[in-house]
């Protein structure tokens, strides 16, 4: 990683438009910054008091117009500015579709990735260059932040819900993760280092990792496994059942509750579904399905939400393993 | 103190610790608190010795690492809960409101002193939580940590600030009562001094802010000690809850540490330039406007943390909307000079001092405001820069002003001006030296709160090291002959600066009962130049 520099390097498709934004806001405040300091030395100069002589008392300026114009300027530049960062932040908060998911849980004082072919990686994780990458993130005890410098992206890992993250890497290299909230002892120690490759040596990485440890099933293999091992397919059947609704396609879906209101299906609701199921029925359906808090870890959490992701009205596939998933229960 | 030859005044009025310890008088309160936040502020500023030297070299090797973070959560707490919030408004606002709308004292005496006592008791808790090994929290409690994951001593800290937390209450309820009731005949609303509006607006922080924190601190306390879930997930809580209701009270609590400081500046840069303030109503309204929009701007706080991105559009906005009024009081000072009269004593250079630094704390504000910015820099060291420029270039810089304007009135001594002015030098030199790298440090990407660091950082600690030290200098050299100017200084006259003000046309110190008879005022605020000098 780079000596000593006074600009960081930028290594995302995003880094280059913060960076813009930098640079426009230190040109205005510059130019503020110097225009009022130069006001300041160059008033307190002219105006030094030169003799004991008592001041006359010298006509104030005009005083109402000016006060308009410098309260009216600032604020039209900073509308300015105001525009700018938000549509940087609305690109940031919008993964693109193509975008490759990867799991990320932060704990006291690591962070565990897993790719979406299976393969687990501690405190590093490699990224293809040019391939937009959607991270999926919780923690299992308190809140960090997954930070990489380079690429300018940072979003807070919080316990008990899912935040995303998504950048995508313009230059191969090695560069900082940073922890960014605190999370105690050793919170800076909970860094690690993010490697762009170039896509051919990422498949080469990906398919190979010899370190046995490394080698995982795949995270929705790992869901089906649960689905069918925790009982969910008992009640959550691909045709439904009196228990609880079908969650074949429910994934991205709104639906009506029993209390009236509207849910759109996202990670965070499956995961509270799993863990409080009593929070948000389903509309038909009674509150009969049993809590899985403690029963299953975030990893086990984030497999059996990418399984349900992965359901699809069997029309649509041809695979007819996933006939037999998905119905339900009490909470969808 | 040979003061036999003089007059009676409020220090020579009774003697003995039982007469200061059961005072009422408004004066005699502040200097107590002065005393008070004087050790704590030293006490701050050790763990901020210790956090530079850990930080001097990359490895953690000064300190462990759970020290290590238990000295920046001190600091936080005892530098902002325990100096910056009482600094002025307890001080100064204590000693010179009365004074300033020519009242014989604040509306509620004993509330004011109750209002000491109840923040000794909070002192007293948060210092026993030190001494018995301290809290590692950082000074924000974030939640599920505080709550759940910290083995130290988070609650007897939040008692501490609970405790605190009334004290200002106190204070702000008395000084508004005492703004809307007691002014002198003729003291119309505008013809107030600046520092009495930016007491006024700060109270209502006060009294409108910090329920919220208490209530806030009440929770998390309850959730730690009996189990309540009400911020940790594990118990059915929301984390980022806590972050709404602690930002919900601590960014207003900025306003209470800086909005102060700009009323000293306005009182300074008129005094020694000679001028009626530019713009007396703008300054007056954005104290006001200050106060208003600055509850409504928290969520800026929270821009990473999954804050939905139409809320952070909102917090984004009127962010950037609270930072026009703070624009508009800096070029009314800099107007303010024009066609002045102007002199270099010490208070004027710690104000100087101040809009320079509070410009760079303002400007870099909007860096912070600008949402996919702020992504890159939150919770690094730009933002650990930028709060340091506000609240030390700001607030303390103003309060170092307010004690050099004001000390010839409070102590009736004369201090040297050539260490004052050194020091006020020192203070600018050493402050941008020690903060300025690290908004470099931010935007290289250095987070916040790390023991140990990547050694490509290093260069830049180490220039913010030695800015520390002679920032340290730069402090210590005024407590050293202001406490000699108690003994040798020149005996100060009743208006030593020539300056406008109620204060001014009574004796240095003033008797108990402030003012012979009530003073009569004729005319606005800032009535530069000044016909005859007169004392009441």
């Amino acid at each position: 990683m780079a000596k000593f520099s006074l600009f960081p390097e930028s290594a995302s498709t995003i880094a280059g438009q913060v960076d813009g934004l930098f640079f426009f806001m230190i040109a205005v405040s510059t130019f503020f910054g110097l225009l009022v300091a130069g006001l300041v030395v160059f008033l307190s100069i002219r105006y030094r008091r030169r003799s004991d002589a008592v001041a006359t008392d010298p006509p104030l300026l005009n005083s109402l117009r000016l006060e308009v114009a410098w309260t009216i300027i600032p604020f039209l530049i900073s509308m300015v500015m105001f525009y700018w960062g938000a549509s940087v932040y609305v690109t940031m908060a919008r993964p693109p579709d193509d975008a490759e998911e990867i799991f990320v849980v932060g704990k006291q004082w690591m962070w565990k990735l897993q790719h979406i072919e299976g393969r687990r990686e501690i405190n590093e994780l490699h990224v293809p260059v040019g391939q937009p990458i959607k991270l999926t993130m919780t923690s299992e005890d308190v809140i960090h932040s997954f930070y990489v410098p380079a690429f300018r992206i940072k979003a807070d890992v919080v316990p008990g819900r899912y935040n995303t993250l998504w950048f995508e890497a313009t230059k191969v290299g090695t560069y900082h993760l940073f922890c960014a909230e605190y999370c105690g002892t050793e919170h800076s120690k909970m860094i690690g280092s993010v490697y762009v490759m170039e896509p051919s040596d990422f498949q080469e990485w990906l398919s190979g990792g010899s370190g046995s440890a490394a080698r995982s099933a795949a995270p929705v293999e790992v869901g089906r496994t649960l689905f069918a091992e925790k009982g969910c397919v008992t009640c959550h059947k691909a045709e439904g059942s009196m228990m609880g609704p079908s969650l074949v396609g429910i994934f991205g879906s709104e639906r009506e509750l029993a209390a009236g209101t509207r849910v759109v299906v996202d990670e965070d609701y499956l995961r509270e579904s799993v863990l409080n199921p009593q929070a948000k029925i389903v509309a038909g359906y009674q509150p009969v399905m049993p809590t899985f808090a403690g029963q299953l870890d975030e990893e086990e959490l984030l497999a059996l939400v990418q399984y349900i992701k992965s359901l699809e009205p069997v029309d649509a596939r041809d695979e007819s393993a996933e006939a037999h998933a998905g119905q339900g229960e009490g909470n969808g | 103190m040979d003061r036999a030859e003089k007059a009676v005044d409020y220090l020579n009025a009774d003697y003995g610790v039982r007469s200061w310890l059961l005072t009422r008088d408004h004066k005699r309160i502040a200097i107590l608190y002065l005393l008070s936040i004087t050790v704590m502020f030293m006490l701050g500023s050790v763990f901020a010795v210790l956090i530079r030297l850990e930080l001097l070299t990359p490895a953690g090797d000064v300190v462990q690492a759970d020290t290590y973070n238990k000295l920046f959560t001190m600091h936080g707490i005892v530098m902002i809960f325990f100096f910056l919030v009482p600094s002025i408004p307890a001080v100064l606002g204590n000693f010179l409101l009365p004074l300033m709308i020519g009242a014989r004292d604040l509306a509620f005496p004993r509330l004011n002193l109750l209002s000491w006592y109840v923040y000794m008791v909070g002192a007293a808790f948060t210092l026993w939580a030190v001494i018995t090994g301290g809290v590692d929290t950082g000074w924000t409690f974030y939640t599920p940590y505080s709550t759940t994951a910290s083995h130290t001593n988070v609650l007897a800290t939040a008692v501490g600030i609970f405790i605190t937390g009334f004290s200002s209450i106190l204070t702000g309820v008395n000084f508004i009562v005492t703004i809307h009731t007691m002014r002198a005949p003729g003291m119309t609303w505008f013809r107030l001094p600046l520092f009495v509006w930016a007491h006024y607006a700060t109270s209502l922080i006060m009294i409108l802010g910090t329920p919220v924190i208490a209530i806030t601190i009440l929770m998390l306390g309850l959730e730690r000690a009996f189990g309540i879930g009400i911020f940790d997930p594990a118990l059915g809580g929301d984390p980022i809850l806590f972050q709404h209701l602690f930002w919900f009270y601590s960014h207003p609590a900025v306003y209470i540490m800086i909005l102060p400081s700009m009323g000293v500046v306005s009182e300074i840069i008129t005094c020694f330039a000679r001028r009626r303030i530019f713009g007396y109503s703008f300054i007056a309204a954005s104290s006001l406007a200050i106060a208003v929009f600055g509850f409504l701007v928290w969520g800026h706080h929270m821009f990473t943390s999954t804050q939905s991105v139409y809320a952070a559009m909102v917090f984004s906005v009127l962010s950037f909307a609270v930072a026009v009024p703070s624009a508009v009081k800096v070029f009314n000072w800099t107007a303010t000079l024009y066609r002045g009269s102007i002199t270099f004593e010490a208070p004027m250079l710690f104000a100087l001092g101040f809009i320079g630094l509070f410009t760079i704390g303002g400007l870099t504000g909007l860096f912070l405001a600008a949402l996919g910015l702020d992504v890159h820099v939150h919770d690094t060291y730009f933002v650990v820069a930028h709060f340091h420029y506000i609240m030390v270039g700001g607030a303390l810089m103003g309060y170092l002003g307010a004690i050099h304007f004001w000390w010839p009135k409070m102590t009736g001594r004369m201090y040297p001006e050539a260490p004052a002015r050194i020091s006020a030098a020192l203070v600018f030199v050493g402050f941008n030296l020690t903060f300025f790298p690290q908004f470099i440090l931010g935007y290289l990407g250095m987070p916040r709160r790390y023991h140990a660091y990547p050694e490509e950082f290093q260069v830049l600690n180490v220039m913010s090291t030695t800015g520390a030290s002679i920032l340290g200098v730069g402090y210590l050299v005024p407590l050293c002959y202001l406490i000699w100017s108690l003994w040798r200084g020149r005996v100060a006259e009743a208006n030593p600066w020539g300056a406008a003000g109620l204060e001014w046309r009574t004796n240095s110190p003033p008797p108990t009962e402030n003012f012979a008879a009530t003073p009569i005022v004729e005319e606005e605020a800032y009535a530069y130049p000044l016909k005859e000098p007169e004392v009441v």
